[in-house]
């Protein structure tokens, strides 16, 4: 496999994921052909606009995609075994010890009628089998451990009576409740206010680092990715398009379509004249583009682009990208830079 | 009902003839503007040693002149939002005036005057109506408020559509066949055909992913200069206000508490709460993060505003007066066009100190 992240054997790896969903209008191939490593004690980040397939790569590495998709091709190797085969007993063994999942919207992944203590307690209980005074004790260490102010007082209060930036501190110590490897984020502050997004981020690496959790990461938004993670790798139309360390895609884009997102983001101590849109909008992804399937929304684009679908390629450690022409993207930049 | 200006050219900076005299004043001045919200019942309230009262907005003053871009910010519940109804006129304040041209504009406005203020408002699936084509929705809006007259509604209709960046086929499309981008210029259309003299935007591309919401930006960024508009924008993304505005209010717990122009603000921010909104903000940077957040804790319940300054609870400096002494909205010395509401905002900073009332700040 070509681009693959330097370090020794991944911690999870994912090959060749298809995912699709019926629709009445036909077969939406949402995930296309994506394969990811996370190494142990990464972070790895998965960018890309609203029906890229970036949620749901993450749901499928956990088995818990909506009904009416499923997983058509590929492997998800966690410590060697493949979660796609195994069954829903066989997986919920792994959901909690192995892997734990931080949804956006903790008011709708928490349970409303229970205490959340009870909920924190839920998987020490099922998974490490403590009693019920055991997994009370590790309940409230973690409340505290996640900052939630007094503990003992707030073990007993339900979701509704938390502000949505203490929800997601619940959320994140039922993550951490069965010392998981592994740590999947979709999207975890994107409904927060800036100041409680700062304090969730700083949070979740600090622990993150501490433990040697890994994490996956999936957001919109770039300077979110730049703060929590290593390594990034950045979808579009249901496939990884360009990877490589953060600092690297996000300073020396070698996809036109990483270079349209970096430039179309009002940076907030560079501010622009005029922002930089990417013309057009996401394609069909029942009938994608023949050949590279950005290339109708790109100014790069050759006659080969239309012809073959371009694969993931290494260009350098590292870095590998889908791009037939990256070296323009590197010459934009360059110009561009000149300019300044 | 005031006679309306004929013929399909759009508003100008300098407003149409028949609003003379041409004001010198600010086109917007509100004066302590409060809007509150009884929620349930006050015997309730009272057996449970609450408030049934919520100060949405707390007294607010706020100026906007004429072709500027002001951006209101702040965090959910800060009162952004209800202070922008109030202004638009979709919420009835409680108390204070809102002066559009230096006329005060009654509780209940008329027609005329409701035409003069427009919002677009965020999520642009939810603010058209589905069953009705683009055509037949800026039709509807033109006759209703003889913005033009009969005969030039369709010409005008789509010189508005070509404003905002949309082909002459959308007449006949419905919100449905859009994309959210596209729905957005769809908003931004219906808002501009009455010939506002303020826009209200607010939170327009919250809603939009990154690539589209950098042509919305343009886009206001475009009409701003053609049509001279006054625009109020609503944001929570300091990026995109810094972008778009040429001043910045910073709103929390239902008031202002800071108000510069955008580049001061951004260079020496005063009070200690618009100084951890702005370090909070994430960036494109790839040195590593101290664990330490920019602001600690939650904003407080507006249910139970602290005494005192209202950012006390969670402020690194706060001291004793800051217990027992509200600060007023006050202008720096040198630089009057830059206001903060903090005791030590233009004077010496005092020590930072743990902030010691933490654990009671999160609301419950």
């Amino acid at each position: 496999m070509s681009g693959g992240y330097s370090g020794s054997q991944p911690l999870l790896q994912v090959s060749d994921l298809h995912v699709q969903i019926a629709s009445r209008r036909g077969i939406v191939r949402a995930v296309d052909g994506v394969s990811l490593e996370v190494p142990a004690g990464e972070a790895v980040g998965l960018v890309g606009e609203s029906g890229s397939g970036k949620s749901m790569t993450l749901r499928a590495i956990l088995g818990v995609l909506p009904s009416e998709a499923r997983v058509t091709a590929g492997q998800v190797l966690l410590d060697g075994a493949d979660l796609t085969q195994l069954g829903g007993s066989q997986l919920n063994k792994i959901r909690g010890p192995e892997i734990a999942m931080i949804f956006q919207e903790p008011m709708s992944a928490l349970n409303p009628v229970m205490r959340v203590g009870s909920q924190i307690a839920e998987g020490p209980q099922v998974h490490l089998g403590m009693n019920r005074r055991q997994a009370a004790e590790r309940a409230l260490e973690l409340m505290r451990r996640v900052g939630i102010p007094d503990p003992e007082r707030r073990y007993r209060s339900f979701p509704h009576e938390f502000s949505g930036g203490m929800r997601q501190r619940v959320m994140i110590a039922i993550a951490l409740s069965c010392d998981p490897s592994l740590i999947l984020c979709d999207e975890p502050t994107t409904a927060l206010d800036v100041t409680i997004q700062d304090q969730i981020l700083r949070l979740l690496t600090r622990l993150c680092r501490e433990s040697g959790t890994s994490l996956v990461f999936v957001t919109h938004d770039l300077p979110v990715v730049a703060q929590v993670c290593d390594q990034l790798a950045v979808m579009y139309a249901g496939r990884i398009v360009e990877r490589g360390s953060v600092e690297e895609v996000l300073t020396q884009p070698c996809h036109p379509y990483t270079l349209g997102l970096v430039r179309s983001a009002p940076d907030v101590d560079h501010p622009r004249s005029s922002l930089v849109a990417i013309p057009g909008a996401p394609p069909s992804l029942i009938s994608p583009p023949a050949g590279c399937r950005f290339h109708p929304r790109c100014k790069f684009a050759e006659e080969d682009c239309t012809v073959t679908e371009p694969a993931l390629r290494l260009i350098d450690a590292g870095h590998s990208t889908a791009c037939l022409h990256f070296e323009r993207c590197l010459d934009e930049l360059r110009t561009e830079g000149a300019d300044r | 009902m005031t006679t309306l200006p004929q013929g399909t050219e759009l508003p100008r900076a300098t407003g149409p003839a028949v609003l003379a005299p041409p004001p010198d004043g600010p086109l917007l001045q509100a004066t302590d503007l409060a809007v509150d919200f009884s929620l349930g019942s006050a015997l309730i309230a009272r057996m449970r040693h609450e408030a049934h009262v919520l100060h949405a907005v707390d007294g607010v003053d706020l100026t906007i002149p004429r072709g500027e871009a002001l951006a209101l910010v702040g965090e959910s519940g800060s009162g952004k939002s209800t202070l922008a109804r109030a202004l638009a006129g979709l919420q009835r304040p409680d108390r204070g005036e809102i002066r559009l041209d230096g006329k005060v504009l009654p509780a209940r406005r008329s027609r005329a005057d409701q035409r003069k203020i427009q919002m677009v408002f965020q999520d642009p699936y939810s603010s058209l109506n589905p069953r009705l084509t683009v055509g037949g929705m800026l039709h509807e809006l033109l006759r209703v408020h003889h913005v033009v007259a009969g005969s030039e509604v369709e010409s005008y209709t789509r010189e508005l559509l070509g404003l905002v960046g949309l082909g002459e086929e959308a007449v006949h499309a419905y919100p449905r066949q859009f994309s959210g981008g596209q729905r957005q210029r769809v908003a931004i259309a219906r808002a501009l055909a009455l010939r506002p003299e303020l826009l209200v935007a607010d939170e327009p591309v919250s809603a939009l992913d990154v690539s589209v919401q950098a042509t919305i930006l343009n886009l206001l960024q475009d009409l701003r200069a053609e049509l001279g508009l006054t625009l109020l924008l609503i944001s929570h993304n300091l990026a995109v206000v810094r972008h778009l505005c040429d001043r910045i209010a910073v709103m929390y717990l239902g008031r202002i508490i800071e108000v510069a122009p955008t580049e001061t603000l951004f260079a020496s921010p005063r009070h200690p709460y618009t100084k951890g909104l702005l370090a909070a903000i994430p960036r494109l940077t790839f040195t590593p993060q101290g664990d330490a957040p920019a602001v600690r804790g939650d904003p407080p319940s507006p249910l139970r505003i602290p005494a005192g300054c209202r950012f006390r609870t969670r402020c690194p400096i706060a001291q004793q007066i800051c217990e027992t002494q509200d600060p007023v909205l006050t202008a720096s010395a040198g630089d009057p066009l830059h206001s903060a509401a903090c005791h030590f905002a233009f004077g010496a900073t005092p020590p930072p100190r743990e902030p010691a009332v933490l654990p009671s700040t999160s609301d419950e």
